[in-house]
């Protein structure tokens, strides 16, 4: 069986109808309000609030590519948040120095030792005791987010190091700190889940777990690496949104619980797992921010927005269930049948990207 | 009979009557009150909505689905009945068809969606409670209902029984709604046609399609069987907080589906009793309401809970690897 041609094979693939709806977007919204939403303003506001969805949309990435599901990742960045944060305001006060800094410094790994404690809590649960991934997270998510509420009795804690805030609010050559720092957790991870042994694992495990066990690897201790990976990327989701607000609190980003698994289903995660790349999932990111950042400027209701983003979905959804006859098979079959006559086309409906 | 009672000792149903039953009688000693009728009553009134919705959701989750929008429906249901209430005079059988209405047909909505798309029903629910919560919150703006009718406010009461203080015991709107839904729920599940469908089509769907089950006629009886009492319930929440609130249900879904879980609702679906969902409710309802006799901070029930939960599911996830290690052939 001959390949299909490479540029039917990106046709076929769930990031070009992505490209395609983002282009949609950027004529639509361009020709309406295009100065102010793709002016400056516009752009820095896009990149300043991406990386926050961004970062915990990854975290549930990780466990969606596992077949699982980490509904703890919010709760998480948010107890690794009040750490930093409690830490940083024990500091003894002095004189800066090299003493603060080492204690800025600690108290960062603290928040990192939280989290990805929750996550070992995880992993233990779901890999050892074969507690099912809804059930285990939705626990930890309620306990975890209990013991920051029990802690700080609700509060918010505020007032952080300059190089936290900056971490949050500062740029680097025009770019945004959140946005370079996701960018720094996306590009490892996305070669992570392509590139290394543990990374395929992760994908070939939520795809057939018993294929995996059978072939030697110990899935209990992967599936513990799995959380603890998903942890640690909530632990940076946790960092840009405190060092973003310059407060933390055990309530932080709570409604973009449900957002996340949205946005990763929209990027081409299959919620069964085994399939799903960061680079889908960071153009899913962008379309939604679009909408958002659109909603904004056209004055319209942040809760429109929400509503928009559910239609999205499930407009995708209903392209891919009529697929035989919809547009994406259309386009697909022109490309195809026009521009790679000689080449064998992909039979519709079989062809998952990977 | 011997055989029979060995299986109960092994279920679910029976961990969660000792651990509820442990709980009591600590709680008994500890605090006198607990037991006490109104302590009994005032806890049923305000766990009714949890209540009726866990048990729809428990149809539901043995159907193999899931259903994440209920809270948005029963704020819109909620909303739109108690606004019309408000300008006409439609009285209690007025409201309560509304928002039945519109709970039963988003219900249908989402079955209609879960078997068109083909795609997992926690994703096509969160997409649908995406959807009605934001247009819900654009069209009310937020803003919460205070003042409601009189006929309404005043709900529904029968003194059953009055003590020598003169203290007076009734039966009121929500104990009625919540004993009535376990009422039909049971029933629907265990003496009907459909119920038995349903435990088929969560326990192995394609063998219940090549049978030749209606899938479709099944998926739309169990998200509009949410959807109705998802908006029959936001009736029986406004009644008793004398107010509607458009944003105070969605984002605590995940309270009625861990009470559902807990109750014995097996995530793969086919299993589950509405007993087990009884003593889910019943054993959340106790551990907040003991945290709280026994004065512990409110701002330590979270954590209280989550335990519990962490527990529960690590106990009963080894129950079963047990009965799966024990059963013949493996």
């Amino acid at each position: 069986m001959s390949l299909p041609h490479p540029l039917a094979r990106i046709v076929a693939s769930k990031d070009f109808r992505l490209v395609v709806l983002i282009a949609i977007l950027i004529v639509v919204f361009g020709s309406l309000i295009g100065d102010r939403l793709f002016g400056q303003l516009g752009l820095r506001s896009m990149a300043y609030q991406l990386p926050e969805l961004g970062l915990l949309s990854l975290a549930m990435m990780v466990a969606m590519l596992s077949g699982g599901i980490d509904l703890s990742i919010i709760a998480t960045a948010n107890l690794s948040a009040l750490t930093i944060a409690g830490s940083l305001s024990l500091m003894p006060a002095g004189d800066g120095g090299s003493a603060a800094a080492l204690w800025e410094i600690g108290s960062v790994l603290a928040g990192l030792a939280v989290a990805l404690a929750v996550g070992v809590g995880n992993g233990l649960v779901i890999g050892y005791f074969r507690v099912s991934p809804i059930l285990a997270t939705l626990g930890s998510m309620t306990l975890v987010k209990g013991l920051a509420i029990g802690l700080t009795h609700g509060s918010v804690l505020s007032g952080f190091p300059p190089a936290i805030v900056f971490l949050g609010n500062g740029s680097v050559l025009g770019l945004p700190m959140p946005l370079i720092v996701f960018a720094a957790v996306a590009a490892p991870l996305s070669a992570l889940l392509t590139m290394t042994p543990f990374g395929v694992r992760i994908a070939m495990f939520g795809s057939n777990e018993r294929a995996v066990r059978f072939s030697g690897v110990d899935t209990r201790a992967l599936t513990l690496r799995t959380y603890v990976l998903s942890s640690f990327v909530a632990f940076f989701a946790g960092l840009v949104m405190m060092a973003r607000f310059d407060s933390a609190n055990a309530a932080y980003g709570e409604s973009y619980l449900l957002v996340t698994i949205l946005a990763c289903v929209l990027g081409g995660v299959d919620p069964a797992g085994g399939f799903g790349r960061v680079s889908g999932l960071v153009l899913a990111l962008v379309v939604l921010q679009i909408i958002s950042t659109a909603c904004v400027v056209l004055g319209l209701s942040q809760f429109l927005t929400l509503a928009i983003w559910g239609g999205i979905l499930i407009a995708v959804g209903a392209l891919d269930a009529a697929s035989a006859g919809g547009v994406f098979a259309l386009l697909r079959s022109l490309v195809t049948d026009v521009v790679a006559p000689a080449s064998a086309s992909p039979p519709t409906g079989a062809s998952k990207p990977q | 009979m011997l055989k029979a009672a060995r299986g109960f000792r092994q279920s679910q149903e029976f961990w969660l009557v000792m651990v509820t039953a442990t709980l009591v009688v600590v709680l008994s000693i500890l605090r006198p009150n607990f037991l006490s009728l109104q302590n009994l009553l005032d806890l049923m009134s305000s766990y009714a909505y949890t209540g009726m919705l866990v048990l729809a959701l428990f149809v539901v989750l043995i159907a193999g689905g899931i259903d994440i929008s209920f809270a948005a429906v029963a704020t819109a249901a909620q909303y739109a009945a108690l606004t019309v209430a408000n300008s006409y005079n439609i009285g209690w059988i007025g409201v309560t068809l509304i928002a039945a209405a519109i709970g039963l047909s988003l219900g249908l909505v989402n079955g209609f969606l879960v078997y068109a798309l083909g795609l997992a029903s926690i994703i096509v629910t969160i997409a649908t409670q995406s959807i009605i919560f934001g247009l819900v919150l654009t069209i009310t703006r937020g803003q919460d209902i205070f003042s409601l009718p009189e006929w309404f406010t005043r709900g529904v009461d029968w003194t059953f029984t009055v003590s020598p203080d003169g203290t007076e015991y009734a039966i009121n709107l929500q104990m009625i709604a919540l004993v009535a839904s376990l009422v039909v729920t049971w029933l629907l599940l265990n003496r009907t046609n459909i119920g038995r469908q349903v435990y088929a089509l969560g326990g192995n769907p394609d063998a219940a399609r090549r049978i030749g089950f209606r899938v479709f006629g099944l998926n739309l009886f169990v998200y509009g069987y949410m959807g109705l009492v998802a908006g029959l319930a936001s009736i029986v929440l406004a009644q008793y907080t004398q107010s509607v609130s458009p944003t105070a249900l969605v984002g605590r879904e995940l309270d009625v589906v861990a009470a559902a879980f807990l109750g014995g609702a097996s995530v793969l679906g086919g299993a589950g009793s509405v007993l087990g969902a009884a003593l889910g409710i019943a054993l959340l309802a106790i551990i907040q309401n003991g945290l709280t006799l026994l004065g512990v901070s409110s701002y330590w029930s979270g954590f209280s809970t989550g335990v519990v939960i962490v527990v529960a599911v690590v106990a009963m996830a080894r129950d079963a690897r047990r009965r799966w290690r024990d059963s013949p052939g493996m």
